[in-house]
């Protein structure tokens, strides 16, 4: 009798061990090796779905060998904390370069000239800000300057949680001070735009949902492609509630994409991971990106699509002046303009 | 004692006691030091200064105060659910008792997203408040809703049990004596149930104070107005200021340390008082 608890409790003394040390090897295996990893922004899945698909073809095509491509999407602040905490991403395509910058300065693993590496400033697509009203425009808006006006219920996501939300505040800070030529003007043109806003969601998604399915608010500032894909949903449903509206000018709105270098010569994917952001470059990759709904930055692509891109006034944020770094330092950080809007009644 | 009377013996208790100690610290300890030491880089004077910012202020104001009411609703709705549902009999009874936990189970995104879509001002029942001018989504009335939704079930589960196992004899001898309904009630049943009770609505609060994932769906986040305390974490996470967020962070675990300790310790007291 006591031998025989002896025995079983020995078994399940290397049992419990054995456990413990599944557990811990589950853990490290998690970091696997052989895998490519893309991190990136949420209103990009369908689209890199589609390129990957090609890429892959024509990966087997030149090389003759096959590999899979997972993805992972988010808010782009979210991502680029993700990587830097140690997900292990072989490239990255986010919504602001601030957010690839911060992972240079924070991680390392990314290269601080990445910028350099890619042509047209690593920006393979870009978009731009507009407006989605209610069909036949009950409020009669055409330009930044209407939906300031008093009466007007306007929804954008927080410029505090959300990439897509900084473009949209940028655009309409930029168009202020391009009209009116001063900082001053432009942050109370600032200040009533957030006046009229009566929904802050934390995410560019999370406000179409509030505008288009609650049927909140008369105008929803949001990027083009998200409102196209707004127009295209409700025709596959057979609604016909919404009109897009482009105002007279709007900001450039840039989404670059780079190598994680270290991750990726880490893991042996450098080659793949080079080539795959090249891809998004070629005829192939940017005819997918204007079906999308992205701009294409291919001279030829972008002129065969142009019936799909209005031809609007873009200024980049150079054109204000500004850097990511200053336009974050000044606006969105701290005690800066976006936070000054809500302290002073 | 338990030991020797009971077929366990004490290699066992070594091996369960490893693995305790063992994941809660991977699971709990070390994670919630690593949050103190990453507060502590601002120091405690820095912990201060980001607490002497309007908006946080606001926001810690706003957090517990729909916090306490919710879970003062939490305290009736969740008795009166837990009561009915051990106390008499009924068709569907036990879908009832199923449904009580989906709110542990079902992610909150979804709940908020749900509760947001009924209450907002073209939803079923929003709708029908806007007629009178009263908003429910994008206020604090809003919020209250999620966390009442969330924090229910620790009401029920809690009390549930407790009104199970209470003795026949006490009402029927409470009633015998001459007692009303509700002397019975008052008097007799309350005085057992309420460390439960207290047990299962300060857990409620302690939720409802760190509840994200519904509440940013249905409160609208107007900085001042109806921003919570977690959305403040993940906007200075999303700046990446680690410090300031660990350090918002922490307040919060703090204060809600200090009130389940206060509840434990007041719980105990009426153990002790029963027995």
């Amino acid at each position: 009798m006591k031998k025989n608890t002896h025995i079983s409790n020995q078994k399940q003394r290397i049992s419990a061990i054995l456990c413990i040390f599944l557990s811990v090897l589950s853990f490290t295996s998690l970091a696997s090796e052989g895998t490519f990893l893309h991190v990136s922004f949420d209103p990009t899945r369908e689209l890199y779905e589609e390129i990957n698909k090609s890429f892959l073809k024509e990966w087997k095509a030149k090389k003759g060998s096959e590999f899979a491509i997972q993805q992972s999407h988010g808010g782009s602040g979210k991502q680029a904390r993700a990587v830097i905490d140690g997900l292990d991403a072989d490239v990255v395509s986010l919504a602001l370069s601030y957010d690839i910058d911060s992972i240079s300065a924070k991680s390392g693993l990314i290269d601080a000239n990445w910028q350099k590496k890619l042509p047209n400033n690593s920006v393979p697509y870009y978009s731009t800000i507009v407006f989605l009203v209610r069909k036949s425009n009950p409020k009669k808006i055409k330009d930044w300057d209407d939906i300031v006006k008093p009466g007007v219920s306007i929804i954008t996501p927080n410029p505090k949680t959300s990439g897509g939300a900084r473009w949209n505040y940028l655009a309409a800070y930029g168009f202020a001070k391009r009209k009116y030529k001063s900082d001053e003007k432009a942050t109370e043109f600032i200040k009533a735009l957030f006046k009229n806003t009566s929904v802050l969601d934390t995410g560019a998604r999370g406000s179409t949902t509030t505008f288009v399915q609650r049927g909140i608010g008369d105008v929803l500032i949001t990027w083009e492609n998200e409102a196209k894909l707004s127009l295209d949903e409700e025709k596959r449903s057979g609604k016909n509630t919404l009109e897009v509206v482009y105002p007279s000018e709007s900001i450039r709105a840039e989404t670059p994409v780079a190598v994680v270098t270290k991750t990726a010569t880490e893991k042996g994917n450098l080659e793949k991971a080079t080539s795959y952001l090249e891809f998004l470059y070629t005829k192939e990759g940017q005819s997918i990106i204007a079906k999308h709904f992205f701009r294409p930055t291919d001279k030829a692509v972008a002129k065969s699509s142009a019936k799909e891109f209005p031809n609007i006034k873009l200024f980049s944020l150079s054109d204000l002046g500004e850097t990511w770094d200053s336009a974050q330092k000044k606006h969105f950080a701290d005690a800066g303009v976006f936070d000054a809007i809500y302290k002073t009644p | 004692m338990l030991i020797e009377t009971r077929p366990y013996k004490k290699l066992h208790f070594g091996i369960s006691l490893g693995l305790t100690v063992f994941y809660s610290s991977a699971v709990v300890v070390i994670p919630l030091l690593g949050l103190f030491f990453h507060s502590l880089g601002i120091g405690v004077s820095g912990i201060l200064e980001v607490f002497s910012d309007e908006r946080i202020r606001s926001a810690l104001f706003l957090s517990f105060s729909v916090g306490f009411i919710s879970a003062l609703i939490n305290l009736f709705v969740g008795f009166l659910f837990a009561w009915v549902l051990v106390r008499y009999n009924f068709p569907f009874k036990k879908l009832l008792d199923t449904l009580i936990d989906l709110p542990f189970t079902l992610p909150t995104a979804v709940a908020g997203i749900a509760l947001t879509t009924i209450y907002s001002q073209n939803g079923i029942i929003g709708s029908y408040f806007e007629q009178w001018g009263i908003k429910i989504a994008y206020t604090p009335i809003g919020i209250v809703i999620a966390l009442v939704f969330i924090g229910f079930p620790f009401v029920v589960r809690t009390v549930q049990p407790v009104i199970e196992e209470l003795p026949k004899e006490l009402e029927e001898s409470a009633r015998c004596l001459g007692a009303t309904p509700f002397q019975t009630f008052y008097k007799v049943l309350l005085p057992e149930l309420w460390p439960s009770l207290l047990a299962g609505t300060g857990m409620a609060f302690a939720r409802s104070i760190g509840e994200y994932g519904s509440v940013v769906f249905i409160s609208g986040n107007i900085p001042g107005k109806t921003e919570i305390l977690p959305l403040l974490i993940v906007t200075k996470l999303e700046q990446y200021e680690y410090e300031k967020a660990t350090s918002i962070a922490l307040v919060m675990l703090l204060t809600s340390f200090v009130f389940m300790f206060l509840i434990n310790l007041l719980q105990e007291r009426a153990s002790k008082k029963l027995s």
